[in-house]
């Protein structure tokens, strides 16, 4: 497809009553909020990301989607920040909320965001009980990704498998072949509903030269990640639950919470009742919490978790490694928002390998004696 | 019988009252449900107590206010203190650590008809209280939820969350991450509605400290984003600058 067919696949998917959201820059940031021409989107534009800062920059060239990741992921799509979950009068009769899950076309989710779907869909479903919210959410969505071809300096998404190359979960992929004055884009239908739209989109059939330049550009993008989760984290924090580096880390955590706020995957929350002046109306409502409030670990006669140290040992060991026992997979797709948009710059893959070298330190002078 | 409210001043700016005043949708309503006993910046009639709620709106400066607390304590059910000034001081607060008569000297030309403590302190050193509302002023929405909880019996909803998560639930671009702008959100407790951050400034800190804050680590940052001493010490020295977190940071920066 040649680069201006991006507006026949907004002008196609919004004819089929979806809205499009993409990456749109915003307060000197990347938002996902709605589009109405892929003008809108940032192009040229990359982030200048490292722990603690991100800046949107020019970048080297002309790409659409050379940037990364907005601030936030899927996730308010699909999990809001704040519902309204059901009211109820003097009757006592709870009325649902309707979820107003109006059809939203997402163009441009980077792999480890459809990898971070995925994790939401196994929490919310993967149970006995299902969120019947969450799915009325997740099935109005329209993925188109795209694969990345530059990363941030922020991403690991190889170290944790989930990109830079999606395999599925998409309708449509796309990757952005730039090469010179030419400027395509391969299309990949992964949905029925993405193969309709791909017969619509104007182009020709993908010749093997562009399929290899493709696969070339997600191998490069790997190569070129300068940071990665080490090996084996998940039995690593099992062994270290009790280790001084999470008091170390508890000295510059602020227990902010921005960390869980930004994951893609945390989908921690908690249930407020209101009720009108006279008691007559009440409403429960629904809004992301964190393990990094106080209130969060509140039993009965106090909360569990009042150290810094042990909320931060509760959010990484619950990522890497008790995700695993919980739903079977990682809590953590290497997205990197967390090391970007912690305000003091704090790095789980840093924190991560502290604790392995410390362990390869015991053992190395175990070896000596 | 109604339940009884009443309002008290102590050394403030009104701003905290005001913001029940501002409660226009909800006042007519509030007025039905509870009889309005004491509350001098809306109406002269005053009840004599005991009271069901009383709403204390101010910090202790002089020794009349050291009595009259007392006095309302005893006539109150329950006792919140409303705002900076009675939680943590205000910001007439900066004159703790200071030499007060110097001051005195330097404002007033016969400084020695001022009759004021040397500190200015919150409700809760002088005698127990029920619940706080923080905030410069406090937020209406957490008042009404207060006042509506506590009729019911029920806690009221007050979260002890960072401003950060405010940041967040709002979808507000961090202005200490994607502009370099020195924020105290992620050491001041939320509730504001995110106010600052939401038009690219830094918080102020009007919430006061948020529990278990690492203000240390934060000034580092703050210097690391190239702010000075001085300017440090004057972002823990706002309207919360008496309260204990933060006027320890600011100590750490003083001279
Ligand atoms: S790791 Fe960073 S973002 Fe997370 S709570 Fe600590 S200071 Fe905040
Ligand atoms: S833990 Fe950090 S890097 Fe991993 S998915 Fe969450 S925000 Fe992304
Ligand atoms: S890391 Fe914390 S906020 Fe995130 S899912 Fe786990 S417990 Fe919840
Ligand atoms: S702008 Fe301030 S309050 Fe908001 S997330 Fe950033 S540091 Fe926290």
């Amino acid at each position: 497809m040649p680069a201006q067919g991006l507006d026949d696949l907004i002008g196609l998917l919004s004819s089929r009553g979806y809205e499009v959201w993409g990456a749109r820059e915003r307060d000197d940031a990347l938002g996902l909020m709605p589009i109405e021409t892929a003008a809108e989107l940032p192009r040229g534009r990359v982030e200048a990301a490292e722990a603690g800062r991100v800046r949107l920059v020019e970048g080297p060239r002309d790409a659409v989607f050379d940037h990364t990741l907005p601030m936030h992921g899927l996730k308010r799509l699909v999990h809001p920040a704040e519902e309204k979950l059901y009211a109820t009068g003097p009757d006592l009769v709870a009325r649902d909320e309707a979820v107003a899950a109006n059809p939203v076309a997402v163009l441009g989710v980077r792999p480890c965001d459809l990898a971070a779907l995925e994790t939401l869909t196994q929490v919310f479903e993967g149970g006995p009980y299902s969120d019947t919210r969450y799915r009325q959410r997740r099935d109005a969505l329209f993925l188109v990704a795209v694969n990345c071809m530059r990363p941030a300096a922020t991403c690991f998404c190889a170290s944790m498998h989930t990109g830079p190359r999606a395999e599925a979960g998409f309708d449509l992929s796309l990757d952005e072949l730039l090469d010179g004055d030419r400027h395509v884009f391969l299309v990949t239908a992964g949905s029925a509903r993405g193969r309709e739209i791909l017969a619509e989109l104007p182009g020709e059939a993908a010749c093997a030269a562009d399929l290899d330049a493709a696969e070339a550009g997600s191998r490069a993008c790997a190569a070129a990640q300068q940071r990665r989760m080490v090996e084996g984290v998940e039995g690593l924090l099992k062994r270290n639950l009790e280790h001084p580096h999470w008091s170390e880390v508890a000295e510059r955590c602020l227990s902010c919470a921005n960390c869980t706020m930004v994951c893609p995957t945390c989908f921690c929350n908690t249930l407020e009742d209101r009720s009108s002046l006279d008691g007559a109306e009440a409403e429960r409502w629904r809004r992301w919490d964190s393990c990094f409030t106080l209130d969060f670990s509140y039993l009965h006669g106090g909360a569990v978790r009042r150290e810094t140290a042990s909320r931060y040992r509760q959010w990484m060991t619950h990522k890497l490694s008790h995700w695993h026992d919980q739903f079977g997979m990682s809590g953590c797709v290497g997205c990197g928002r967390c090391i970007g948009w912690c305000p003091v710059g704090i790095d789980i893959t840093a924190e991560a390998a502290a604790i392995a070298a410390s362990e390869q330190g015991q053992t190395r002078s175990g070896d000596e004696t | 019988m109604k339940p009884t409210l009443a309002v008290w001043k102590f050394s403030s700016c009104d701003g905290c009252q005001l913001t029940l005043l501002d409660c226009e949708d909800e006042l007519l309503e509030l007025a039905e449900t509870v009889t309005i006993a004491h509350f001098l910046e809306a109406t002269r009639s005053r009840q004599p107590g005991p009271y069901d709620i009383s709403l204390v709106e101010g910090s202790v400066t002089t020794a009349g206010e050291v009595e009259r607390i007392r006095q309302i304590r005893r006539d109150s059910r329950l006792l919140v203190t409303i705002g900076a000034c009675a939680t943590a001081g205000g910001v007439q607060a900066l004159r703790n650590a200071r030499d007060h008569a110097a001051f005195k000297a330097a404002v007033y030309p016969s400084p020695q008809f001022i009759d004021a403590l040397d500190t200015s302190t919150p409700i809760a050193d002088h005698v127990p209280v029920d619940f706080e509302l923080r905030g410069c002023p406090i937020d209406k929405r957490q008042l009404l939820e207060t006042i509506t909880a506590l009729l019911k019996g029920r806690k009221p909803v007050l979260p002890d969350y960072s401003q950060c998560v405010e940041c967040k639930l709002a979808g507000t671009v961090c202005v200490m991450v994607a502009h370099a702008t020195p924020c105290m959100g992620p050491v001041t407790q939320g509730g504001c509605g995110n106010l600052c951050p939401r038009v690219g400034r830094g918080c102020y800190g009007c919430f006061g400290p948020k529990e278990n804050a690492n203000t240390e680590m934060l000034a580092a940052e703050f210097a690391a984003l190239g702010a000075d001493r001085r300017t440090i010490r004057d972002l823990f020295g706002n309207v919360t600058a008496g309260a204990p977190a933060f006027a320890a940071e600011r100590a750490r920066h003083d001279g």
